[in-house]
């Protein structure tokens, strides 16, 4: 028998559901806080043991015996550096790749191999890189250990974050624009080149960006392939004074990065190099955070001017 | 807010300015030392004051890869100079010799093992080597638990033992000299790679029993005991201290540490330079980043060594403990 429940029950019922709803946003806001906690939590122990040493001469500075006395110039450098040849060297491979992969690639099962690798190589541990690339770069290259070795070694593990991204806003077009391309008889090329590419520029930028910020953090991979600790002079410049007025000696030059300066004064004795070890990961923080605030911000840009 | 011109102007003005005014490098002299993280912070120390001295005319790296991978590093040619805080190992030496790499031993400090306990611990007034042995000989894995159970004139309280985890080198020394045997030793004691994280534990329980390197111990005196230490053999307590170590009698757990100078550099002027500039300034930077140095006569004697390019080992491939510098730095050499 089949009686229609009363409207008693029927509230009954929607504030059992209702409570639930409630005790499920409060356990989502608590996992939530978690996260945000603790990194602030961290933030702020940082900041309060490291902003006292946080000046202009800290940033100028080589690193020095005495913690009061030594600076980030050599690590921030080599960052800097070890970044833009990520980035020259994984941009263009990765995006070409994803072209490749979304536009052109037959479906077949080579492909497939080809993907199911892609999304596989992003969770293989950095160290991992780190040795391939020193048996890879480092000797049978020759590139030695050098900011060009480093580079490419960050480089090949930001590509399937690159890859992925780029995908993901390839895929995001409506197949209408592409349509429409071929209906005015543009080639594929024409296509990708003229419609594609423009307008996934900021799903593209965004992966970058996201990719290189891991890549910056990273330690395991640039100690493997021989990262220095102590170096107290920088590369040499990319601009010179004479023709061709452009160097490219600096890609060979000896380099060290952030992390392993910081690991390095995390391990000494004197409570000082403590405090620098916490005022250059508040650098590294911030030039983090200023890399993921730069992806927002052209994402926003580039999005206003497209217009379907 | 969209840059402006004159945003994009002074960026790249203050970018230009950074870099303008400080040294860079060129084709010039290079220096270049890898190796032991025990030794870093003195050749750091020398680095940092011959580059100055040189006004930047040379230049000089230091990397850590640990006294074996700095070996390895040194034994293909890649390194002028290889920081080791253990002697050259037989392997080593054979993988040097094959590559054709001939080199001078040259010690540079002391590194003195600091075993320490809790500020609060009122019952050790001294360790022998062997109530040190009975708490960390592998046997004593789950069966020594408790003070008492090593000298039944100490309480019934639960034994909490650091130490440094089984890749660093300290750990190797320890276990040689207290157990007999390199890196023999119980394993259910709170390790850690990081010596700040051993002082933390130790600071925090009255209980503990931890070890380190002296430095460590040196910044954080007020947190820390340093146990005195009988030897084999010998009835007098030692204390830890520049004193005892330099004059060879906190035994058995003070070492030499090493560096090693590639004959093929040493052509060049400026790693001479540089190892001469180490040797003679040593007294005083060793003392200064916490280590203990040696004496004078010692260093003297180095430099004899290394200006008379006597290559070789004086080890011959074994460690060994409470070795004296001078009868090593006179001993046959062997490569």
């Amino acid at each position: 028998m089949n009686t229609a429940p009363s409207v008693a029950e029927v509230r009954a019922l929607i504030v059992k559901h209702k409570r639930w709803d409630l005790a499920f946003a409060v356990i989502g806001t608590l996992a939530l806080m978690v996260g945000i906690l603790t990194f602030v939590a961290l933030f702020a122990d940082m900041l309060i043991d490291g902003m006292p040493r946080l000046n202009y001469d800290f940033l100028t500075s080589f690193p020095s015996r005495r913690p009061e006395q030594a600076g980030i110039l050599s690590a921030w450098v080599g960052s800097t550096l070890v970044m833009l040849v990520t980035a020259v060297a994984a941009v263009p491979l990765g995006v070409a790749a994803a072209i490749y992969l979304e536009e052109y690639a037959p479906k077949n099962w080579v492909t497939e191999i080809i993907e199911v690798n892609v999304t596989n190589l992003a969770g293989v541990p950095s160290i991992v890189y780190g040795l391939l690339a020193l048996g890879l770069f480092v000797y049978q290259f020759g590139l030695g250990q050098s900011i060009l070795a480093a580079g490419l070694t960050l480089a090949l593990l930001i590509l399937p974050v690159v890859i992925v991204a780029t995908r993901e806003a390839i895929r995001s077009i409506p197949s209408a624009i592409r349509e429409g391309a071929y209906a005015l008889g543009a080639t594929r090329w024409q296509m990708v080149s003229q419609h594609i590419l423009p307008y996934s520029i900021p799903g593209i930028l965004t992966g970058v960006i996201i990719g290189m910020a891991r890549a910056i953090g990273e330690t395991a991979p640039v100690i493997t392939i021989g990262a220095l600790t102590f170096i107290a002079f920088l590369p040499p410049t990319p601009i010179s004074g004479a023709f061709p007025f452009l160097s490219f000696e600096w890609l060979t030059a000896p380099f060290t990065v952030m992390p392993i300066q910081m690991f390095n004064w995390t391990s000494r004795p004197e409570a000082a190099f403590q405090a620098n070890a916490a005022a250059a990961g508040l650098v590294l923080l911030v030039m983090t955070l200023s890399m993921n605030a730069l992806a927002i911000y052209l994402r926003y840009k580039l999005r206003k001017n497209i217009q379907w | 807010m969209k840059p402006t011109r004159s945003m994009k102007l002074l960026a790249v003005a203050l970018a230009a300015g950074l870099y303008a005014h400080l040294p860079l490098a060129g084709a010039d002299a290079l220096v270049k030392v890898d190796g032991s993280s025990t030794v870093y912070p003195i050749t750091e120390a020398v680095a940092e004051e011959f580059q100055k001295a040189k006004k930047g005319a040379v230049k000089v790296t230091v990397g850590i890869s640990g006294s074996g991978g700095g070996f390895k590093k040194f034994c293909r040619g890649e390194t002028d100079i290889s920081d080791a805080s253990r002697p050259i190992l037989e392997k080593e030496m054979k993988a040097c010799a094959e590559a054709g790499i001939k080199y001078v031993e040259l010690p540079v400090a002391f590194d003195a093992l600091t075993v320490v306990i809790n500020p609060k611990n009122t019952w050790v007034k001294e360790l022998k080597v062997e109530e040190l042995k009975k708490m960390w000989e592998p046997g004593a894995q789950g069966k020594i638990m408790t003070w008492n159970q090593v000298n039944p004139a100490w309480p019934n309280a639960p034994l909490k033992l650091f130490g440094p985890g089984a890749d660093s080198g300290t750990f190797d020394y320890f276990t040689d000299a207290i157990n007999g045997k390199e890196k023999a030793s119980r394993g259910d004691f709170t390790a850690s790679e990081d010596d700040n994280v051993l002082v933390q534990g130790v600071s925090r329980d009255v209980n503990a029993l931890g070890y380190f390197g002296m430095a460590y111990y040196a910044e954080n005196k007020d947190k820390l005991k340093a146990a005195a230490i009988v030897n084999k053999g010998s009835s007098k307590a030692v204390l830890p201290s520049l004193e005892t170590v330099m004059a060879g009698t906190y035994q058995p757990l003070a070492r030499p540490i090493f560096i090693y100078v590639s004959e093929k550099a040493m052509q060049r002027a400026e790693v001479r330079e540089f190892v001469e500039f180490y040797l003679k300034n040593a007294p005083k930077l060793v003392k200064e980043v916490g280590y203990v140095p040696l004496s004078q006569a010692h260093y003297s004697q180095a430099l004899k060594n290394f200006t008379s390019k006597k290559l070789g080992t004086g080890f011959g491939g074994t460690p060994e403990v409470g070795v004296k510098v001078e009868d090593l730095l006179a001993r046959e050499a062997k490569l």
